[in-house]
């Protein structure tokens, strides 16, 4: 039986009872690293530790964070941070956890990325929808500005900080770094062009570090234990733990802490009760819609980030997934589409129309009047979207239609070959989607 | 007016973002906005221009790119179902319907009575716990029918 952690990392709210609390979180090694930090440490060793840890970025590309810090130029002052919280990838609930139980490991990893930069002001850019969770960690930063861990001259030295949470308004796209610093600007959040890099011209036009809240939440207690301590974890390339959300066909989901590379998928699925339907388990999704699907008879790959690779996916943010085989992989794709569509900013035009017109597709697959040549056409559309847009998200929603197509073809055959469509719960799902304004109507 | 009415809020808002970048705090004066008057009128997006010095134009172009500022007069509470995949593998588009023939009407309508709007809406990051809403942005989880009759009885109280 494979297992988590001993100790957990990151979800201590699971070992240590209201750890959100700063009394409870300082008795138990809190804010010992952010001390130890600016009283002990200069700038430079911060990032010089976060680099050698290895710590790679948590909210999908895993680009190192140590490397990412040591972009920020030292000489153009004020430096900015911003914590991506805006979790809205379909299956991921990580961050949500780790704000609402475990706050204080997210503000002192954020603390220690402002200091380690030179930055005086940070920013949480929270999902609106995370009103409530947000809550908590407001809490917190008032309570860490009581204890003094928050404000001007930090343990006496010349140091200060003030974090504040930005809440977005319901836009997966902010998730994208250039969009959510748009939005955070007060314009709507349509991504940058880049280069330049948010390292150079970011925030306010200013150098800055965006970062999503589980790799800062990694940041306190590798600064208090070393990178020898965190590499004890994983493999060399992708060291330490991981957060992964389980969901869909699962008896036990919920968010789960992992060595890297600790264990295989099959492991992982065993660890959240296996199926709960009763029912083998057909397919993965990784990542949220947005990455490849990964069939069963994949599922003996390890998980880090190297391995997932391998085999043509990504472990991305951890979000996993999982799909018996009573599920049609023609309605999975149709779903996932119809988020992506419903989110395109609409700023680039292959993206826009072409999950507009993907949707379209799908939507007469479902009802039964599609035929092998709209399955052709599907392909073509993805082809004029990859690679002709300013940001992930229309490569992000083609990967729905490529990797059904590729691992589940015989799905779409028998789909049409046998008129699967036209499935009575479908048309209510549809009639539904086409009633409502904006959710399948051009913008 | 905001403007009066909040001023102290306001004030602690603006306080956030640097002297010459008030713009920023134009999504969450439309939040106060919004709770002022249920929803983002064109007299509250003028109030909220006037507040950081913009044009109403550009204003109302972020209200439109964000779909939690509402449009339209909403409900006294709305409900607000996510239906995306993870959801959807767990009964969410099955318990939407059943959530519309409780309440009578379909999604992204109020019921007569002014008492309750009900919406579907994208991921809200509580896939574990599906179904699962928000209720006034209050997250509601492992819903099913039973517990959506107790949960509209207490909101119509």
């Amino acid at each position: 039986m494979p297992t988590t952690l001993e100790k957990h990392i990151l979800l201590r709210d699971e070992d240590v009872p209201n750890i959100r609390e700063i009394d409870v979180y300082t008795a138990n090694e809190g804010y010992a690293a952010w001390k130890k930090a600016v009283t002990t440490m200069k700038p430079d060793e911060v990032i010089g530790v976060v680099k050698e840890s290895g710590l790679r970025g948590r909210g999908g590309a895993g680009f190192p964070a140590g490397l990412k810090w040591s972009f920020i130029p030292k000489d153009i002052f004020p430096k900015y941070v911003t914590v991506n919280c805006d979790e809205s990838e379909p299956g991921t609930f990580k961050d949500h956890q780790l704000i609402r139980q475990n706050p204080h490991q997210v503000i002192e990893g954020t603390a220690l990325c402002a200091y380690a930069i030179g930055c005086n002001t940070a920013y949480i850019y929270c999902r609106g929808e995370f009103f409530e969770p947000g809550e908590n960690l407001q809490t917190a930063i008032d309570e860490a500005y009581a204890k003094g861990m928050l404000g001007k001259n930090l343990f006496g030295t010349e140091y200060s900080l003030d974090i504040y949470i930005h809440y977005g308004a319901g836009a997966y796209i902010c998730g994208e770094e250039s969009a959510l610093l748009e939005s955070l600007e007060g314009k709507i959040g349509q991504p940058r062009l880049k280069p330049p890099f948010p390292a150079v011209v970011g925030l306010y036009g200013k150098p800055t570090v965006i970062n999503n809240v589980e790799t800062l939440a990694n940041v306190p207690p590798i600064i208090l234990n070393g990178p020898a301590w965190y590499k004890q974890w994983g493999t060399e390339k992708s060291p330490g733990v991981k957060l992964i959300s389980v969901c869909g066909h699962v008896a036990k989901p919920g968010n789960y802490e992992i060595a890297l590379s600790s264990m295989t998928i099959n492991d992982l699925l065993e660890l959240a009760g296996g199926s709960s339907t009763g029912r083998p388990i057909k397919a993965m999704l990784p990542a949220g819609s947005s990455s490849p699907i990964i069939p069963a008879s994949n599922f003996n790959t390890k998980l880090d980030y190297e391995a997932m690779g391998a085999i043509g996916s990504v472990l991305g943010s951890g979000s996993f997934i999982f799909m018996d085989d009573s599920v049609n992989m023609v309605w999975a794709a149709r779903k996932m589409i119809r988020f992506f569509k419903h989110e395109s900013c609409g700023k680039c035009t292959p993206c826009r129309e072409g999950t507009h017109w993907a949707l379209k597709v799908y939507d007469k697959l479902l009802r039964g009047d599609g035929t092998m040549a709209d399955v052709d056409m599907i392909s073509e559309v993805n082809k004029q979207i990859i690679g002709k847009c300013f940001c992930p998200l229309g490569e992000f929603a083609t990967s729905s239609m490529t990797f059904t197509l590729k691992h589940f073809k015989q799905d779409y055959i028998d789909f049409i070959e046998q008129g699967k469509g036209g499935r009575e719960d479908w048309m209510i799902e549809l009639e539904r989607d086409h009633a409502l304004p904006g959710m399948v109507a051009a913008h | 007016m905001l403007k009066e009415k909040r001023s102290a809020e306001i004030e602690k808002l603006l306080a956030k973002y640097p002297p010459e970048r008030k713009r920023s705090a134009v999504m969450p004066l439309l939040y106060m906005a919004q709770e002022e008057y249920g929803y983002c009128s064109a007299a509250a997006i003028k109030e909220v221009a006037e507040i950081l010095y913009l044009d109403p134009t550009e204003v109302k172009g972020v209200v439109g790119f964000y779909t939690m500022y509402r449009k339209h007069p909403v409900g006294a509470h709305v409900i607000e179902i996510c239906d995306d995949l993870p959801c959807a593998l767990r009964g969410a588009d099955k318990f939407v319907t059943q959530c519309e023939h409780k309440l009578g009407i379909k999604a992204g309508e109020t019921t007569p009575d002014g008492a309750i709007t009900l919406n579907v809406v994208m991921c809200i990051a509580a896939c574990h716990r599906a179904p699962c809403a928000q209720v006034d942005w209050a997250y509601h989880y492992d819903l099913d029918e039973a517990k959506f009759d107790a949960l509209v009885t207490t909101l119509k109280k």
